[in-house]
Order: C-alpha cells, then structure tokens, then sequence
C-alpha cells in the first residue's frame, strides 16, 4: 500500500508537471485528489489496515496530499502567469497612433495678451471698467484737453454721427478717464480695455478699430515716481524680472508731464538690432500724470487730488509677443491662424 | 525735422560730430524730450576717397581714348590710375577713389589692370559721388569733377579727405517733433534743446540789415488785413535790384543735409530761414503785385489759383488768400502763386514773413489735399515774435550773398500778439507732483537756460513756448533736464483699493472658457458693418432692427453702419474660412451691438455671445448641445427650446429660440441656405445668437450640496408610437408631469421610423429612472409610476406603448 501511494505521488507530480493549461491541471486535480480521485480512493482502503499501520500510512497520505496540491497550487499560478503574459503581449497596440480628438477652442491671441494684463492690475488693486465705444467728442477731447482745433478731431481722422462733430466713435480709450472721474468716488485705480476707432485704411500695421487699454490712478499724493514705480513693476510682470525700462519726454494734451516708457530690447539687450529698429529700445506705453486742468473740468481739487494715467495699443503688444507680422491677421479670423496659440 | 550737426554748430560749441557720436547726441536729446528717430552720416558710403593733383597723362598704349594717369595723392609716391574720361588735364584737382576705396551704392575699388595696365585707383566724377548737378553747378555733367575748375571750391589739400570737399561731412539727425512743440520744428529750436541738454550757452545771432535801396518801403508797398483775426501779424521787407543766381555753396549744403533742394539764391534764402527760424517764407515778385497792394483776405466762392505746383486750386472762404488789387497771388501759409513766382528776370522781391492762424491753415491745406512744409508749421501755432528776426536774416542773408539791394524799413502789421505768460514756479508743487526733491535753485537754472525768465518765482515764459501755461508745464520742464530717469522709483502708498473684475466681466470670461471648452475659438470682428449686410441677411425691408447709427464720414459703404445684430460678422467670417477651404470652423464672440437711442445720444451698445459653425459634424443637435452645456454651466433653470419658422436669417425648419427662466435668451439653428448662398458659402451653416445680458440674468445661484442617493434605482425603458407632430419636448414635459414622485429622470434613447410604425407615426423611446430617497424600490412602485406616465401619454398626447 505505502509502494501504491508512492506511484501514486509520482503519477501525479509529473501529471502537474506536464499540464500547459490551468483546464489540464483542474483535471489532474480531480483525477487524483477529487471525490473519485485515485488518491481518494486509496484512503478509503485505509479501514483495511490495522491500528498499528493506521498512523503511519494516515501521515503518509496526507504527506502525499499535501505534495500533490502545493505542486498544482504552483503549477496554476505558473500557468496564469504565463496566460497574463501572453494576454497582455496579444493587446499591444502602436503608441505612435494618434490619439483620439478631443476639440479644445483656443482663445483670440489678442485677449490672452489681454487677460494677462488685467490680471496683473486687478492683483494690484485696479478695478477693470467698461464704457461706450459710441462716445460723446466732448469725453473723448474737451474734457481731455483737446480742444477745438485739435488736429484728431478733424473728420478726415474721426468717426463721427452728426454733423456737428458731437458724437463720435472714441478714438481712445482716454474718455474713460472722464467717465471714471465723473462716477467713481476717490481714490481711483482703474484700467479699462476696449475697441477704438481712427479714420485709417487696413494695412499690415493700421486698422479702422483696434483695441486700447487705458490706465488710471488717482489719490492724494501721487507723483511721478509712483507712475514709474507701478509700470516698472508690471513690465517685470509682462516681461520678466529686472528688465530695463526707461522713460522719456513726450506729449500728450492731458498729462503733464507726459512721457513713453521703453523696455530694453529683449532680443539685443540694448545694442541695437531689427526688432528694435536700432534703437535698442522698444516703445510701450504712454503715460503721465493726468493734467490739473483735466482734474478740474471733473470737478476734482488739483490741490488735493493728483494722479497718473497711461494707455497703450493692445493689438502691437499682442503682434510683439506672438512674432505676429500683420495686423490683418488680427481680424481676419482664419482658424489656422486662430489655433496656433 | 532733419537737422544738420554742421549748422547747429553754428549756435552750440561742444557737440561736434567729433566731440560725440550721433548715438550719443540722440539718446541724450531722446531723454530730454527731443526723440531722434534715426541718424545719418552723409558720407558713411564714402571711403577713402582724396583729393589728388594729376601730375601727367599719356596715352593707353593699348587704347585709343584711355589715359595712363600719374596722380598726387599727398603720399610719397604719385599713384598710376587708368582713365577713361577726356576732361582731365595736367595739373588738375580731382576726386580720387584709391585702391580699396567705397562709392555709394555699395562700390567698391579695387587696384587691377586695364588692358595690361596697372590702374591703382579711379578718378570719379559727381554722380559717382553721389552728388546732382544742383549741387555743384559749375561741375562738368559727364567727364570727371574738375575741382580745381571750380571757384567755389578754393582752399582744398592734395591728400585731403573729399566729404569734406564736397560738404558730405555732415550728419543729419532725425526728430520725432511732437505737435505742441512747433519751435523745434527750426536749427534755432533744436540749438536751444541741445544746449540745455548738453550745458552749452546758446550763440544766437541777430541779424544786422545795411538797408540803403532807393525808394520808400510805404510809397512802394502797401499791406491791407481785413481778416485781421486770422492774420496775428504780417510783415515784410523789399529788396530791389535782385540777381538770381545759384546760392552758394555753404548755404546748398546746408539745405540738401535738411532734405530741401536748392533752386537759386532767393528760394534758396527763403528756405534757409524757414529752416534756421522755423519761420515759413514766402518770396514773390513784385511786378506782378498789382497797385503795390497786397491784400490779405479770405477767398471768394470759386476763386481759382494757380499755384506754383502748376495746379489749379478752387478755393472758398475758408481759404486765405494774399492777393493784389485784381487777383489772388498765394495762397497764405500754404504755397505761392505761379503768378508772382520768382523768375530769372525778376527784378524786385517782397519777402513775407506773416504769422497766420493754425487752425485755418490747418483746414485749409486739409481741404486742399496739400500739406506743406510751410502749413505743417503753420498749423501748430508759431510765435508771432519771429517773424521780424526771420524777415530780418532774409535780407541779411540777401546781403550776404550780393543777391540784392535791400529797401530800408519794414512793413510789419500787428493785429494780435498775446502777452507774455507769466506763472508762479511754486517749487514745492513740482516736487509733489514728481516725487523728488529738486531745490528751487536749481529748477531757476533749468528754465534759465531754456530762455525763461524767472524772478522771485515768478517765471515769464517765452513767446515761442505757447504749450507752457501751467505750472504743471513748468514741472515737465525740470523733470525733462532733471531727467525723467532721475526721479525716484516709488510704488504706491495712501488707501488700499479693492480691485477686481465686474460682474459681466467674470461672465465673459466664464462665458468664453465654456466656449473654449467646447471646442469654439475666439474671433474679433469689425463693430462696423454695409447696410447691405441687412439683405443678406434676409431682414424686411422695413424691418425696425435696421434702424442702424451711421457713420458720417465712414472709410466705406461696406464699414458705414453700427451693427445691429453680429450675424452678419460671424457669417462673414464662416464664410472667409470656408472660401480659404478650411474643412471646418467653430467660433464664438463675444461682441457688441450698437442700437440707436441710448442715453446721452449714444448708443444702446450691447453685449452678445455669437456662435458659429461648418463642417466636421457641424448640425442643429451638435450646437444645441453646446448652447445647452452653456446653459448648464450657468446653471440656468428651466430651458426651452421652441421651433421658430418665422426667422428669415434661419431654416425655417430648423430654427429654435431658446428660453431659460421664462426669459428669451436669444435663437440658434441652421443659416437658410439662401442666407448662407449670400455668403457664397456652398455647405450647412449653424450660429447661435445669445444675449449676454439675457444670459447673466439666468445664471442659477451657487450649488448647495444635495445628498447622494442611498437607495437603489430602478430603470425602465418605455416605447411609445405617436404623430410625427408630437415633439420630443411635449412627450417629455408630459412623462415629468404625469409621474408620481418617483421619476429622477427621462432620458431620450431612440426615435424611429420605418417598417413596423404605420405611416406618419413615430416611435420614440425613453430611459425612465425611478429611485425613493426614502427606501428601495419595488417592481410594484415602479409599475405604477410607469402605468401613470404610459396613461398620460396615451390621453394627452395619443401616444401608445409599442
């Protein structure tokens, strides 16, 4: 009986052995260990022995037993193994597939420059405000310091509705200056984004609208070494931190003193080059502190109150930064324009 | 405004061409408020060119008209130069281009052989120089510069550099004058800036006239300002006996480096004083002023001139005219007349040195379509002080070069001279406003040498500065020569503010992204609009939203009108990407309309959100999907969409206009195909149109946290066979309202037609789910809710359980 056990374990281990399909070992496990199994059916013969032998052959079938379902136990996770893998190499697919299309819209070049800048002036205080694009020339030059005579109110250069040259489409972002003054209490600190309009033939450089943005402050005590130290800080902003900035003279009717701030041509560092035109510097923005005249046709004491404002091209700051050679790109709206940014 | 750095030595020492470079004398004046735009060497595309004495000259032994000449370059050893020219003779002075030498235009010289002789260099003529026979008159045209042919070329070297010679040793800088700044439109202006900026003192000159002609400057002129208000002040000197001649040479030099050509002496001194003064002036001869009168007046209705363009000008009364007793003879600050122009017999000249009123000139020249040198000046405003120093130099001038004998006197009407203005400094006013802390001595020293006068802070500001009438304007002239780099850098202090985007604006923005998200890009369209784009959009004739604000004076038809609806935009737009063969587009902006009849005589500017698209799986469901993902992103309530066939933009078919709240937001479908034909755009078109103001006010509130269900649900599917009149949006309204409290959600799966479905029938099937929050449900609940809805449908609608 100990020898049918013993042929029984090695008919049975090399069973396993030789089983290449988890189907294949599950039968060599109820061939040998299942209820009718031939291993089974050995220990029912068990009754036969004697008390004696009992023990001994009861720990050698179990011995046997144990053998045999720790051989299947590793033989079917071999087996899995194996079908994982085979499995897993099956699904393989080309990576260099291309994905499926997910369609994202992509924003206008122009306001992402756009949004760029109002988020730097709102994290530093300045409320972003809306206004008429169909504007009354009284906001748009008297009460900027333009008046009668002032060359940009000639109709060859502005859009007008009526004949007395009353009421025109804005030519600057400049009225909402006015407007700001004449309905927000003090201090102010507002930026206000917008399309303005000049009598000019589309070109790569000129178009009849583009889009300003105008910036102001006022409060007590303000000097032109706040308006330097406030556009310094958005140009680092803009344009990365210590980037050289200088200011210049020039004239505008409602600032005085009136300047343009430069940045340093990133391109050349300042030595001249095409993007600079030589100069080394870039023209940004115009800028001054706000004329007391202007202040008080707003009815706002100049001895109390001061302030400073600028205003820049939206459409030349976007060009720069996006490399974009022709204005007519702006407005053209070709969507293989459109879905490079 | 060019200006030469060899005349504006005249009037400042220490800033010479070598004394500082043109980069060094721009950026300085850029930074004192002077901006240069470029600069230029007159002579930077000549190089190594001399004066040479051609000492001997023998025939080419293998040519019949080359020279084999020997040059004296004031080198040791005479140089061998072939030539072709047959003008030069021993002896002669002649430009030399010596081996390696640089022409204009890029040519270079080299040392070679010519027909096996050895040639080390080239003799030029003027041309290859660069230069125009105006400039050297005495020049022969073809054939080599003789130079020593010239008499007004005396005192040159052998060896000596020629752009020196030949006055090409100038260097032109160009300024950006800004308009409020007409007295640097002049050599003196620009002088007086860059002795400031550079702490020069300031030579000016004033003229000295010997006078002495015969006749009696009243008997023989007579002047008459009828038009006083636009005529501040006329003067005028005579000169008699005049010889026309070329100018000479400083004086053609000094006008070509300021891009102005010579002509003869008298234009040529006219010029030169515009130039040096700022102040226009005009010329014409006297013989052809009728009775010794001129007469400055506005111009009758069609009144026509010559002027000395050649063109005939049809003037009116807002024209001002200078005029003899019979006829106009120049047209005041702008040009001459032919009819008094000066000619090679001319005789006796009036000078005219006036000052006249900007803004008419102004008008005047815009009308005409003729800005000119003289009415660009004009225009700005000039400084009625000038125009005797100017008329002055004139005659000095005139003296100067024996081009006359000049009348003693001077006719000078005065109708209007402004009083000098006079300002406190208040130094401590300018410090504030510039945040720096400047002594009032040295704010006195910065306006001293600008020719202000200041005495016990009281500051008299000088006639040519008209721009300067505030004390703020005081202050931009300290910080100017302070410099504007000099004032501190300081951020803000005083109040914090609150900063932050409007309500509207966190709209668009939230707006745009679900736009974006949706695959939509931005566009940006023109505001302005043809009338003509209200028929391609198939609008009545006589509908009321084409009452449209107009542009008086618009660039064209087809930009005239303010939009009233930004269809036309976005269908312009599909239709440029189409017709540029993008296979599809998906756009969206967010722009205004212009209404008639807002406040203050404005307009009524609202704010839309247009969608719009083509191609690539474009339809009515794939746009109602992205108008409702909108929607739900506002978490608006209550959104309809009902069938609009009346919209003559839209397929009358295809058409909704959407609600939200009970409120219209605005309409979308499918462009009719006549519409989209008017856009030569051959393919299906879908926009949507959606007012933001509409949008904003359907917007829900911010979601509360509502539990998860924590009871199963139980889904059934119905099927249910209606009239194809029936829509999809009623079955539903009628499932939801028919059901007993169970119902979370119908859900259309499938619409179907065909075999199986009698004729004008449709089956249309629904995913109900059903769920209590309060316990599981039983087949038994749910049979009920269904039966209620199947009984519902059935009554309501005549739709039947398939």
């Amino acid at each position: 009986m100990k020898q049918q056990l013993e042929q029984i374990r090695a008919a049975a281990l090399a069973a396993i052995d030789q089983a290449g399909a988890t189907e294949e070992l599950e039968a060599v496990r109820v061939r040998f260990l299942g209820k009718k199994g031939e291993l089974t059916a050995m220990l029912k013969q068990m009754g036969r022995l004697s008390p004696e032998e009992r023990p001994v052959m009861g720990q050698l079938a179990n011995q046997a037993r144990a053998a045999m379902e720790g051989a299947i136990d590793s033989a079917r996770q071999r087996l899995e193994a194996a079908a994982l893998e085979r499995k897993l190499a099956s699904e393989a697919v080309d990576v260099t597939v291309p994905g499926e299309k997910v369609t994202v819209g992509h924003k206008h070049p122009m306001y992402i420059a756009l949004d760029e800048i109002k988020d730097i002036f709102v994290g530093m205080g300045f409320t972003v405000l809306d206004g008429p694009e169909v504007e009354l020339a009284e906001l748009n030059f008297d009460r900027l310091n333009a008046g009668e005579g002032h060359p940009s109110r000639d109709w060859s250069d502005t859009f007008y509705f009526k004949e007395d040259s009353s009421v025109m489409l804005r030519s600057q972002t400049s009225p909402m200056q006015v407007r700001a003054m004449d309905t927000l209490p003090l201090p102010i600190r507002m930026i206000a984004p917008g399309r303005v309009y000049r009598k000019d033939e589309v070109d790569a450089t000129h178009s009849p609208m583009f889009h300003q943005v105008e910036g102001m402050v006022i409060d007590r005590n303000v000097t032109m070494a706040d308006l330097k130290g406030t556009l310094n800080a958005v140009v680092e902003q803009l344009y990365g931190k210590g980037t050289q900035t200088r200011f210049r003279p020039h004239h505008f009717p409602f600032t005085e003193p009136s300047c343009e701030l430069d940045v340093q041509c990133h391109k050349c560092g300042g030595k001249g080059c095409p993007t600079c035109k030589g100069e080394g510097w870039i023209e940004l923005l115009g800028a001054g502190m706000i004329h007391p005249r202007v202040l008080e046709m707003a009815g706002i004491d100049p001895e109390e109150w001061s302030g400073w404002a600028f205003g820049f091209g939206l459409e030349r700051t976007a060009m720069r930064r996006f490399k974009i050679d022709d204005l007519r790109l702006i407005f053209e709206n070709d969507v293989r324009f459109l879905e490079q940014f | 405004m060019d200006l030469s750095r060899n005349w504006l030595n005249e009037f400042v020492s220490g800033v010479a061409v070598d004394e500082l470079s043109d980069k060094a004398f721009s950026e300085a004046m850029t930074l004192s408020g002077s901006k240069v735009e470029t600069y230029r060497d007159l002579g930077a595309e000549i190089e190594n060119v001399v004066v040479g004495r051609v000492l001997s000259l023998v025939r080419h032994e293998n040519s019949d008209h080359m020279w084999v000449c020997r040059v004296d370059v004031g080198a040791a050893e005479p140089v061998q130069i072939v030539t072709g020219a047959q003008n030069v003779r021993a002896g002669d002075l002649v430009p030399v281009a010596m081996d390696g030498a640089l022409l204009p235009g890029g040519k270079t010289i080299r040392a070679g052989k010519l027909r096996g002789v050895d040639s080390n260099g080239m003799l030029c003529s003027f041309a290859e120089l660069g230069l125009e026979q105006r400039d050297f008159p005495a020049a022969c045209a073809d054939g080599i510069w003789i130079l020593s042919d010239d008499p007004e070329l005396t005192d040159l070297a052998v060896g000596q550099d020629i752009r020196a010679a030949a006055g090409l040793d100038d260097h032109v800088i160009e300024f950006e004058i800004t308009p409020n700044r007409p007295d640097c439109l002049s050599v003196i202006g620009l002088a007086r800036e860059a002795a400031a900026t550079f702490d020069k003192p300031l030579r000016l000159h004033t003229p000295a006239v010997r006078g002495g002609a015969e006749g009696v400057l009243p008997e023989l002129l007579d002047v008459e300002t009828p038009d006083a208000d636009l005529v501040p002040r006329y003067t005028a000197r005579m000169v008699r006996n005049v010889k026309i001649a070329p100018s000479p040479k400083w004086m053609r030099e000094r006008l070509r480096a300021m891009g102005v050509r010579p002509i003869n002496n008298i234009v040529d001194i006219t010029n030169y004083v515009m130039l040096e003064y700022g102040q226009p002036m005009h010329a014409f001869d006297y013989r052809y002023v009728k009775g010794g009168r001129i007469i400055v007046r506005r111009a009758a209705e069609g009144e026509e001139l010559t002027t000395l363009d050649g063109a005939v000008r049809k003037l009116n009364a807002n024209h001002l005219v200078i005029a003899d007793e019979t006829r106009a003879v120049g047209l005041a600050g702008i040009m001459g007349g032919e009819n008094s122009e000066i000619a090679e017999d001319t005789a006796d000249v009036v000078f005219e040195s006036a000052n006249f009123d900007g803004t008419c000139i102004r008008k005047g020249a815009l009308a005409l379509g003729m800005r000119t040198e003289a009415s660009a000046k004009f225009e700005k405003g000039l400084d009625p002080m000038n125009t005797l120093p100017a008329v002055n130099r004139a005659c000095e001038l005139v003296e100067l070069l024996g081009a006359g004998e000049v009348v003693d006197g001077v006719i000078d009407i005065i109708n209007h001279v402004p009083q000098p203005t006079v300002l406190a400094l208040r130094p401590d006013k300018v410090n504030a406003l510039l945040g720096t802390d400047i002594a009032a001595d040295e704010m006195v020293r910065i306006l001293r040498k600008l020719d202000f006068t200041v005495e016990d802070e009281t500051v008299t500001v000088p006639s040519w500065r008209g721009d300067v009438a505030h004390y703020s304007d005081l202050a931009e002239e300290v910080a100017r020569f302070h410099g504007y780099n000099n004032i501190p850098v300081t951020l803000m202090r005083g109040e914090t503010t609150r900063g932050g985007f409007s309500d509207e604006q966190n709209a668009e923005r939230q707006l745009g992204e679900l736009c974006r998200s949706a695959g939509y890009d931005e566009i940006i369209t023109y505001s302005f609009i043809s009338p003509a784009c209200y028929d391609k959009i198939r609008w009545q004739p006589d509908d009321p939203r084409r009452q449209s604000l107009r542009i008086l004076n618009p660039l064209g038809e087809g930009t005239s009108i303010m939009r009233t609806t930004t269809l036309p935009s976005m269908l312009e737009i599909l239709s440029r990407n189409y017709n540029f063969r993008n296979k599809a587009a998906r756009l969206y902006e967010l722009g205004r309309i212009y209404l008639p009849g807002g406040a203050d005589g404005l307009a009524d500017e609202r704010k839309f959100l247009t969608l719009g698209a083509y191609g690539d799986g474009a339809g009515f469901f794939s746009l109602k999907g992205v108008v409702e993902a909108l929607l739900q992103g506002l978490r608006a309530a209550d959104v309809r969409f009902e069938a609009d066939s009346g919209n003559p933009s839209y397929h009358p078919g295809r058409c909704a206009r959407i609600y939200a709240g009970g409120a219209l937001i605005g309409v979308m479908g499918q462009i009719h195909p006549l519409v989209a034909r008017n856009y030569d755009a051959d393919t299906e078109l879908y926009a949507a149109e959606l007012s933001l103001r509409a949008l904003m006010d359907a917007r829900g509130p911010e979601p509360t946290y509502t539990p998860l269900p924590r009871f199963p649900a139980v889904m059934r599917d119905i099927a249910v066979v209606c009239d194809e009149g029936v829509t999809v949006g009623a079955l539903t309204d009628c499932i939801r309202r028919s059901a007993r409290g169970l119902l979370k959600d119908a859900a259309l799966f499938d619409v179907y037609r065909g075999p199986g479905i009698a004729p004008g029938k449709k089956s249309v099937a629904f995913n109900l789910t059903l769920r209590s929050d309060e316990r599981s449900l039983t087949a038994e609940d749910a049979d009920a809710d269904v039966a209620a809805i199947l009984e519902a449908l059935r009554r309501e609608l005549g739709a039947v359980l398939r």
